[in-house]
């Protein structure tokens, strides 16, 4: 009963974040709509039930760290940062506006709560690695999660990070793909594919999860296994939809990075707000 | 003192820092050898990590170490740190102003037999162009070791450009390094050389020799690339009025370049030319014969220096 009241507050915790998200894309009137929606459910079991962190205090050495390496939906990124508190919401009317901290990728010396300064495709799993392994040193428990796309996946570094992971046998790191099958010029799967990833991932040695990532139930799932997987690093292969929540914006390759007319922003807006007051 | 090669000198001190502060840590993509670090290697396992051959992941890793506390250092040779990781040291490391100590060996042609692949020539002008980059050329074993505790004490991206033959100490243990200061080896009135790393001595050795010419040659080593030293500078135009730069790098974007783009906001009248690799690519030799196939050997730049002092003498 505890739990399923946890699955629906995170639930709809997750739709008033794509609703924040679409709206202050509207605002901005340029950005990054679909990866943003695709992940929300995931970072947002991630910040609000699984990491141990205190907006508070950004710099507390024994945080858990989230770095998200597909650093372009870091509108997500800000507004769940927001959410919980790291920096007023007001803020987020000024993304991608010049002076503003909330610059077009993120940028860790001037956001509360973003971990690593992303936006070149590819570097974020190596960032996690390296933290994990300075976890590891001080014998802290502190665990690293990172969010890599499927399209970054053509990165070789990705592949790099992949092997170190594993042989440094960080177990207290975990990524997750945010595997929404699309990337800005088309499907991964036509345009250079990935498949077959968890099996790439597996023969990589890596523990890895397959699941539903709109699915709440199997995202804190997946991440509890995680937890307690020893010796080897979690890749959770999040099967999602690019999107999301969005019915004109899902699995629609353009919404990777169009802007959305007034009329496209307002439908958007309406649509979440309806799925809202039916939760 | 005996000569040593700085990466003798810096792994050596590595392990005596590491010693006193268990934030730094070292990571290598397979140079171990070659970089000077076995002494770490052997001194503090637990705290070396062999990334293997992947520079990216490597300073990708040193960026994600750095963000979480640790001083990591990070070790290849100077053409694959500043080209094969370069997006990773702009963007993970230098955007970031993270902690990080780039230690780029086997700079330039100093690389000798391993030929152009090998030989760096482009790093300065590379790492010089990204934003929080500190920038350090040492001269000898004794500035290599004073710019590696300077770059420890600072907070943000350190790129340390090393040469790879044994060098004879100009300084002694006194000696003072600070970052951002150029150091004047040697007064003078009639020319002034600056010169970064390897060539420093090659400087002194040349003002000698026009010494004995009846030329009385400034000498300065530059030493920190970024944040340069434009006092120095300058003042070298005013007591001179002829500047010659010299070193192991190409001359695109190099120390010459980043000398003439000061003297060009400067309005000095100023005799300059830039002595260092021309726009090629380097090729197998021994350090020797390829200074003297670019006309870097000691009595090349005693021509150069002798015939513009001659020019800036006929000029007035």
């Amino acid at each position: 009963m505890q739990e399923e009241i946890v699955v629906k507050n995170l639930h709809k915790k997750a739709q008033e974040i794509r609703l924040a998200v679409v709206k202050m894309l509207a605002n901005a009137r340029t950005g990054h709509y679909g990866g943003s929606l695709s992940a929300a459910d995931i970072i947002t079991v991630l910040y609000f039930q699984v990491m141990d962190h205190d907006p508070n205090r950004p710099d507390w050495a024994d945080r858990d760290r989230f770095v998200l390496s597909k650093g372009h939906t870091c509108p997500l990124l800000y507004v769940v940062l927001a959410e919980a508190g790291y920096f007023p919401k007001e803020t987020l009317l000024e993304h991608r506006r010049l002076g503003s901290i909330l610059q077009g990728h993120p940028d860790m010396r001037l956001v509360p709560g973003v971990e690593m300064s992303t936006g070149s495709l590819g570097q974020g799993l190596s960032a996690g690695v390296g933290m994990a392994i300075g976890a590891k040193l001080d014998h802290k428990d502190l665990r690293v999660y990172v969010m890599i796309g499927c399209g970054e996946s053509q990165e070789g570094q990705i592949w790099e990070a992949a092997m170190a992971g594993a042989h440094y046998k960080l177990d207290n790191l975990t990524a997750v793909l945010d595997y929404n099958g699309l990337q800005a010029q088309g499907r991964t799967a036509q345009l250079m594919d990935i498949a077959p990833v968890a099996d790439k991932w597996r023969s990589f040695g890596w523990h890895v999860i397959e699941i539903d990532g709109h699915n709440i139930k199997e995202i804190i799932e997946a991440f509890s296994q995680a937890k307690t997987t020893k010796s080897k690093p979690t890749m959770i292969v999040a099967h999602t939809i690019k999107g999301k929540g969005v019915s004109f914006m899902e699995n629609n390759i353009p919404w990777h990075h169009i802007p959305a007319s007034e009329q496209q922003a307002s439908a958007a807006i309406a649509e979440l707000e309806k799925s809202l007051e039916n939760l | 003192m005996q000569a040593i090669a700085m990466r003798e000198a810096y792994g050596r001190l590595l392990v005596e820092l590491a010693g006193q502060n268990e934030k730094i840590v070292v990571l290598d993509a397979d140079m171990a050898q070659s970089c000077g670090l076995q002494h770490f290697r052997d001194a503090f396992p637990d705290r070396f990590f062999n990334i293997g051959i992947a520079e990216q992941n490597m300073m990708g890793i040193a960026a994600g170490l750095a963000a979480y506390g640790k001083i990591p250092f990070v070790n290849s040779f100077a053409c694959f740190l500043s080209t094969r990781s370069c997006d990773q040291l702009r963007v993970a490391v230098a955007y970031g102003k993270l902690n990080v100590k780039i230690v780029a060996g086997h700079g330039g042609i100093s690389v000798g037999e391993d030929g152009a692949t090998h030989q760096g020539l482009e790093d300065i002008a590379i790492v010089r162009a990204i934003p929080n980059m500190v920038l350090i050329v040492p001269a000898d074993p004794v500035e290599t070791a004073a710019a590696v505790r300077a770059a420890i004490e600072y907070d943000g991206p350190v790129y340390i450009r090393l040469a790879r033959p044994k060098v004879k100490a100009l300084f002694d243990d006194s000696y003072k390094f600070q970052i951002g200061k150029a150091v004047t080896m040697k007064e003078g009135k009639d020319a002034s050389l600056l010169a970064i790393g390897i060539m420093v001595s090659r400087a002194l050795e040349a003002a000698q020799l026009l010494e004995k010419r009846g030329l009385n040659v400034n000498v300065i080593n530059v030493s920190t690339i970024k944040p340069l030293d434009r006092e120095t500078i300058v003042r070298a135009v005013e007591q001179t009025g002829l500047i010659v730069t010299l070193e192991d790098h190409s001359v695109i974007g190099g120390l010459g370049s980043a000398v003439a783009e000061v003297l060009a906001e400067e309005d000095k009248p100023v005799i300059m030319r830039r002595l260092g690799i021309p726009d090629v690519f380097g090729e197998s030799g021994t350090f020797e014969e390829l200074l003297a196939k670019y006309g870097l050997t000691v009595p090349d730049i005693v021509k150069v220096v002798a015939e513009l002092v001659q020019k800036k003498r006929d000029s007035k």
